[in-house]
């Protein structure tokens, strides 16, 4: 027997069973959803969710999908938050501080109020990654926020109107393309495929008979 | 925290955990790998599949579900829109804004050609953003592609289109590099070389990853440098019908605003289909790991303009799917925690099977453990096997598992289990579609001029069961390759006079058939409200 709870759909009381999603407690009361339903496995952000739990002060952030419905939860979708994305060329961009001047210079009036953190859906340290942004630590604020599904809910609640999750995209994209080290051996086997190195040993394999293949593949080393 | 019905299993995989690490299962032979797939894997369940009776695959076998939608009727008739005063009007259409839409996007823009992108949810809302493992290339020195073309056509069951696959193992170290560029981050040492790993059914350690997020940081760049280029992506808006020339050739698409249901009309010379998978069809009732809007939506658009199909009765049933708790039923636990080092363990604590056997034959091996062989856990609501991540930490030191699979961590201890600690119970769950349709090494179909395909969408790079890591791989190449090729041929087009006569064509070919069916396709979304749960 299942248990059931109510819980307030935009303001509107539903009863449905307590093991269930918040998303699937919205299917469940009958909504087809197409906005704030993307991946429905925690990793895609089009869920952002915010909701209180009737009599408690606190509101609460979270990805609908990955969360369960509690008794007396009033629940509101974000499907969609106007994040600032500045344009820019990657192959002109300096890794500087001044970048992040010049493209997101309202990160410098973060007062420190820690909303974007307490309500990070993936709980990370959203303040402190925007800190190292400031100072232009890539390295520390693409690793701070490596998993940032970009759901937009820091951005909601910033008072200084800071769009956290594109001033850590361009940080990780900076990190990733002129800090990270250069892999010495992904640039060699791209040359040596360039020069026609494996060209014969492919071409080998494009007509050999399927008796062969099997032969070669069921008989092949296996690197420990 | 498990509950008191799992404690007695839990403890035999505790007490046997020393000695089920230290042992070195082995591998099945061809032959039992033969045998094991007949009886057990679903891709061999005759019951569940139809044989078409239109279009070009007629008199083949696919999913039952998929005929249904294949044979159906289209959302609109011959007539809908008016085609000469297109609302866009562009040189290359993509459709679809998943990893392979938008690779083909950032390729064209870059040949100068004026490209779009039209996706049914938000560009990234998409498989590429699930992929949790990583992505193949034999870029090390004791690796090459000829190793890596060997290992992918077996693992394929020796059915891949080896054009294909050797332009996919070719390709590949480009392709990683080509995404370091663009600033991916991918899981280096300090002196730059790549942390790899083994997948199922490799025999180099070739899987390049970003932590357990590969498909997220690779979606999510690809979608910035799309958005960095000002290249136009017209969201929640799907493409439902493709349009002709008087020519025969691809010419655009009939669009949906999913929201408000207005039809729009896209003109282009070539259009590329990158509309991904169709885990979300729930081929057999199993769950998926896929993303909410893998309807096969492209297989359908292609298949009522006469584009072939390859291999569309072969399905990918990813091994460890979560089977407990029940609120992420289906959601993929990565092969990697496999790679790392756990097994697969049953009810009683045996290790059953080398955790690195192609996926295939992995999941054919749980579905046998938890059917005849009777060996299953009993999840309250199915059946389950053990995957014992302690033995992570135990083998790589404590800490491996934040380090590198910090999104699994996360998405059980949502549920209070502590997979450092807790093993976890995962069953085979609907993943991937190895067939498509068919294409020619430059990405276009082999019957109709002016369409292309990439990504999971196509039929063939994989052949019969695709490896680990190939697929992040084959929406880079073949997204690219497309993007490259539609641009270049769109420059030599001049159109003909558009037309969707073809709907009336493919009408004909239902009645004669005597196929009667209220069936719309393409399917656009799954239907879980109250009635339709699953």
């Amino acid at each position: 027997m299942e248990n059931m709870v109510n819980v307030f759909l935009f303001g509107k009381k539903y009863e449905v069973p307590d093991n269930l999603t918040i998303m699937r407690a919205m299917e469940y009361a009958g909504y087809q959803l197409i906005r704030g339903c993307g991946c429905r496995n925690g990793f895609c952000g089009a869920c952002a969710t915010i909701y209180r739990i009737k009599g408690d002060r606190e509101l609460k952030a979270c990805l609908a999908c990955q969360t369960k419905v509690e008794d007396n939860m009033y629940i509101a979708t974000l499907p969609f938050f106007p994040l600032v994305k500045q344009v820019y060329d990657m192959e002109k961009i300096t890794p500087t501080q001044a970048v992040m001047m010049q493209l997101y210079p309202e990160i410098y009036a973060c007062i420190g109020c820690n909303a974007c953190t307490k309500s990070c859906t993936q709980e990370l340290n959203v303040m402190q990654y925007i800190a190292y942004a400031q100072r232009g630590d890539f390295e520390k604020c693409a690793e701070e926020s490596f998993d940032c599904v970009m759901c937009g809910v820091c951005s909601s609640r910033c008072p200084a109107g800071i769009s956290h999750p594109q001033v850590a995209m361009l940080a990780r994209r900076i990190n990733g393309k002129y800090l990270a080290p250069k892999c010495g051996h992904l640039e060699e086997r791209v040359k040596e495929i360039k020069d026609g190195t494996f060209t014969e040993l492919i071409e080998a394999l494009m007509n050999k008979p399927i008796d062969e293949m099997k032969e070669l593949y069921n008989n092949r080393e296996i690197e420990k | 925290m498990y509950s008191e019905r799992f404690q007695k299993s839990l403890a035999a995989v505790e007490a046997a955990r020393e000695k089920n690490i230290a042992l070195e299962p082995e591998r099945m032979t061809a032959k039992q790998k033969e045998d094991l797939l007949a009886a057990y894997h679903p891709d061999y369940n005759q019951d569940e599949f139809a044989i078409l009776k239109v279009g070009p695959n007629s008199g083949e076998k696919v999913p039952t579900e998929l005929a249904e939608i294949l044979q159906a009727h289209s959302r609109i008739s011959a007539d809908s829109g008016d085609l000469n005063n297109p609302d866009y009007d562009v040189d290359v259409l993509v459709i679809g804004g998943g990893g392979a839409g938008a690779s083909a996007a950032i390729e064209a823009n870059e040949a100068g050609a004026n490209v779009m992108i039209v996706t049914k949810l938000r560009i990234g809302d998409a498989n590429t953003m699930m992929a949790e493992g990583g992505i193949q290339a034999a870029d090390k020195a004791n690796d090459s592609p000829a190793i890596h073309f060997v290992d992918a056509f077996g693992g394929g069951h020796f059915a891949a289109k080896r054009e294909l696959l050797s332009k996919l193992v070719c390709d590949a170290p480009e392709a990683i590099q080509w995404l370091s560029d663009l600033g991916v981050e991918f899981d280096k040492d300090a002196d730059g070389t790549m942390i790899t790993t083994h997948g199922g059914g490799t025999s180099r350690k070739r899987m390049h990853a970003a932590k357990d997020y590969s498909g997220a940081e690779i979606m999510r760049t690809l979608r910035d440098e799309v958005l960095n280029r000002e290249i136009p992506v017209v969201d929640f808006t799907a493409a439902i019908e493709l349009i002709l020339d008087e020519d025969g050739n691809a010419a655009g698409a009939v669009l949906m605003n999913m929201e408000t249901k207005d039809l729009l009309v896209a003109r282009a010379k070539t259009v590329i289909i990158a509309t991904g998978g169709a885990g979300r069809m729930h081929y057999q009732g199993f769950p998926t790991s896929n993303h909410y809007g893998a309807t096969a939506d492209g297989l359908v658009l292609g298949y009522r303009v006469g584009a072939k199909l390859l291999y569309p009765e072969t399905l990918q049933y990813h091994p460890t799917g979560a089977a407990y708790p029940e609120q992420i039923f289906g959601a993929l636990v990565t092969e990697k925690v496999r790679s790392l080092g756990a097994k697969l363990v049953n009810v009683n604590g045996e290790v059953f099977m080398h955790p690195l056997e192609t996926r295939d034959v992995a999941a054919a091996s749980i579905i046998r453990e938890c059917s005849t062989r009777e060996n299953g856990v009993d999840t309250g609501s199915g059946q389950g096997v053990w995957l014992d991540t302690p033995m992570i930490e135990k083998i790589g030191g404590e800490g491996t598992i934040e380090k590198r699979i910090p999104a699994m961590m996360r998405m059980f201890l949502k549920y209070d289990i502590d997979i450092r600690k807790e093993p976890i119970l995962v069953y085979p769950t609907l993943h991937y579609q190895n067939g498509g349709l068919d294409i020619t090494p430059d990405g276009m179909t082999t019957n109709v001029k002016n369409l292309f395909v990439a990504g999971e969408a196509v039929g063939g790079i994989h052949g019969k069961n695709r490896l680990m890591g190939n697929s992040l791989l084959d929406i880079i190449v073949f997204g690219r390759n497309a993007g490259k090729n539609a641009a270049k041929s769109a420059k030599e087009t001049t159109l003909n006079k558009l037309t969707l006569k073809h709907i009336d064509a493919f009408e004909k070919e239902l009645e004669k058939a005597g196929i009667v069916t209220e069936t719309v396709s393409p399917k656009l979304l799954p239907n879980y409200t109250k009635q339709n749960n699953i």
